[in-house]
């Protein structure tokens, strides 16, 4: 098993009354399977994700519960093993790629960090190893997009730009943290065939979190509804659509707009 | 929108140039002087210009172009000095409070509140007072008294990072937290201060010239401007060249240095 999440709570504590914003959390992802997890906005998702990323400041959030990854507990391992496995085994790509590249420094640079602090390579076998991700995902001349700042680049090659950063390693978990809300449908479209080849060829488990059901159909194996930071449904996806058992997803796939043309 | 970038150029020339106008003659008074600064002459007791004295010779018979350029020297590298030490401690400091912040914040924050109630050049005062005055004094305790405001800065700026997506993207790669600190997120803070930089040298400037003009900065013999003015104030009816070339010494370096500032290649 890859990962393995039981009973996860995150509350926080940075104001008078503490509150809880996961209850009872569990997940298990196998290698190479891709899971997603839906919900609306304030559900829970994105908090669960950086959790399990180790993301989450320990100061101001307390968490309970157990993440393990490939026999590691997230939660508790020294921040050294956390900083060993960010980055080469796990990675994430967030929302909104317009902020998640620093503006100041050159694309190349960025696509190279994590190799640059995993990996004992020489510049130059770097350089070929970033200009070879940016190929891989189908970036137009990636010599060029090495050489450019983040401003120079659409909202869809940015994206693309960090799936390649966050490919460098090749990681075994990629947290997808709604990689598509701010782009538009057909960019969407793409980035979802991108992910879906990534995880075919690397076998690189995904984690996808959207509240676009659709997506969520084309791409996931598995999905867990969150609502209010509980996980409300879980199953194959095929089953969840077909037969939902809460009344909650019910909604949600009701809330699917349909195309009428006749 | 033409006009407009045309003007902002004019800063960055006209900077250049009454910067260029005090530094260039400074950089080469560090090493040569027409005449010795301390070689006194009482045939030339404040002579009027000739062409050996092109500024003429102060009270002691003094060559003033040779203690402007000595003394614009001794005030820029105080000025410099200043600010590298209070940008330098100023950044560290201010990086790790925003980055981390907590209680550490909380401590060094009031400490800096407390540091800030104070006119920095009424601490400087109290540093010297301690320390004892010269330039290398000077330098320490302008350079102490320059830390907090730029600990505040830095410290704003970090708080504001922090949280950004490429922080979190980068912590996210493995980065350590001082990697991120200052790999990460000080390129994009290198422009505030550079801003602040270029104002803090001007208030450097001013410190010592003030300081030195009360008479707890700067040492006779020894030249800065502020020296200069004070020496001068007995003979400002007699001789007043005496007063007015260290005053428009300093009036063109701040001058120069603060069009630099509004110019267009450094505040955008």
């Amino acid at each position: 098993m890859l990962l393995h999440v039981e009973d996860l709570n995150i509350e926080f504590h940075d104001h008078i009354i503490p509150e809880t914003v996961v209850f009872d959390f569990d997940l298990d992802m196998e290698e190479g399977e891709i899971v997603g997890l839906v919900g609306e906005s304030g559900s829970g998702k994105s908090m669960s994700a950086l959790a399990i990323a180790g993301l989450l400041s320990r100061h101001d959030a307390r968490k309970r519960g157990s993440i393990v990854f490939e026999g590691i507990d997230i939660l508790n391992c020294p921040r050294e093993i956390l900083r060993g496995l960010q980055g080469d085994e796990i990675s994430m790509i967030f929302q909104e790629p317009m902020t998640s590249l620093n503006p100041v420094k050159k694309v190349g640079w960025q696509v190279e960090e994590a190799m640059r602090i995993h990996k004992n390579a020489a510049p130059d076998e770097r350089k070929k190893r970033a200009i070879e991700v940016l190929t891989h995902v189908d970036l137009p001349d990636p010599e060029r997009v090495y050489n450019s700042y983040p401003h120079e680049l659409s909202g869809g090659m940015r994206q693309r730009v960090m799936i390649a950063a966050a490919m460098i390693n090749t990681p075994k978990l990629l947290i997808a943290d709604e990689p598509t809300t701010a782009l538009d449908v057909t960019v969407q479209a793409e980035i979802v065939k991108l992910l879906k080849r990534i995880n075919k060829q690397h076998n690189t488990a995904i984690l996808f979190i959207s509240h676009d059901l659709s997506l969520i159909r084309q791409l996931c194996q598995r999905v867990l509804v969150m609502k209010g930071g509980y996980v409300v449904e879980s199953g194959p996806t095929e089953e969840i659509f077909s037969s939902p058992k809460e009344e909650y997803t019910k909604h949600l796939i009701e809330s699917i707009p349909k195309v009428d043309l006749s | 929108m033409n006009n407009r970038k045309k003007i902002k150029d004019f800063n960055l020339i006209a900077g250049s140039i009454l910067a260029a106008i005090v530094i260039i003659p400074a950089l080469i008074g560090l090493f040569w002087t027409p005449y010795n600064i301390e070689a006194m002459d009482n045939a030339l007791k404040l002579a009027g210009s000739s062409a050996a004295h092109p500024m003429g010779c102060d009270n002691f018979g003094r060559d003033i172009l040779s203690r402007i350029m000595a003394g614009s020297s001794t005030t820029l590298l105080i000025g410099l000095g200043t600010v590298l030490i209070g940008a330098a401690a100023g950044t560290i400091i201010g990086a790790l409070t925003g980055y981390y912040g907590g209680l550490i914040d909380d401590i060094f924050m009031r400490f800096n509140d407390v540091m800030f109630s104070f006119p920095s050049l009424l601490l400087a005062l109290v540093f010297v007072a301690v320390m004892g005055s010269g330039r290398i004094q000077l330098l320490l305790a302008l350079g102490l008294a320059f830390i907090p405001s730029y600990v505040r800065i830095v410290r704003a700026e970090y708080v504001r990072a922090r949280n950004l997506d490429y922080v979190k993207s980068a912590k996210l790669a493995g980065a350590s937290d001082m990697r991120v600190m200052f790999v990460h997120i000080l390129p994009n803070i290198i422009r505030v201060l550079i801003n602040s930089i270029l104002i803090g040298f001007n208030n450097a400037v001013l410190a010592e010239a003030g300081l030195s003009f009360l008479g707890i900065g700067v040492q006779p013999p020894n030249a800065s401007l502020g020296r200069m003015l004070a020496d001068s104030q007995t003979y400002l009816f007699g001789k007043p060249g005496m007063a007015i070339a260290p005053g428009i010494t300093l009036i063109i370096m701040v001058l120069g240095i603060s069009l630099l500032g509004k110019s267009k290649m450094i505040s955008e």
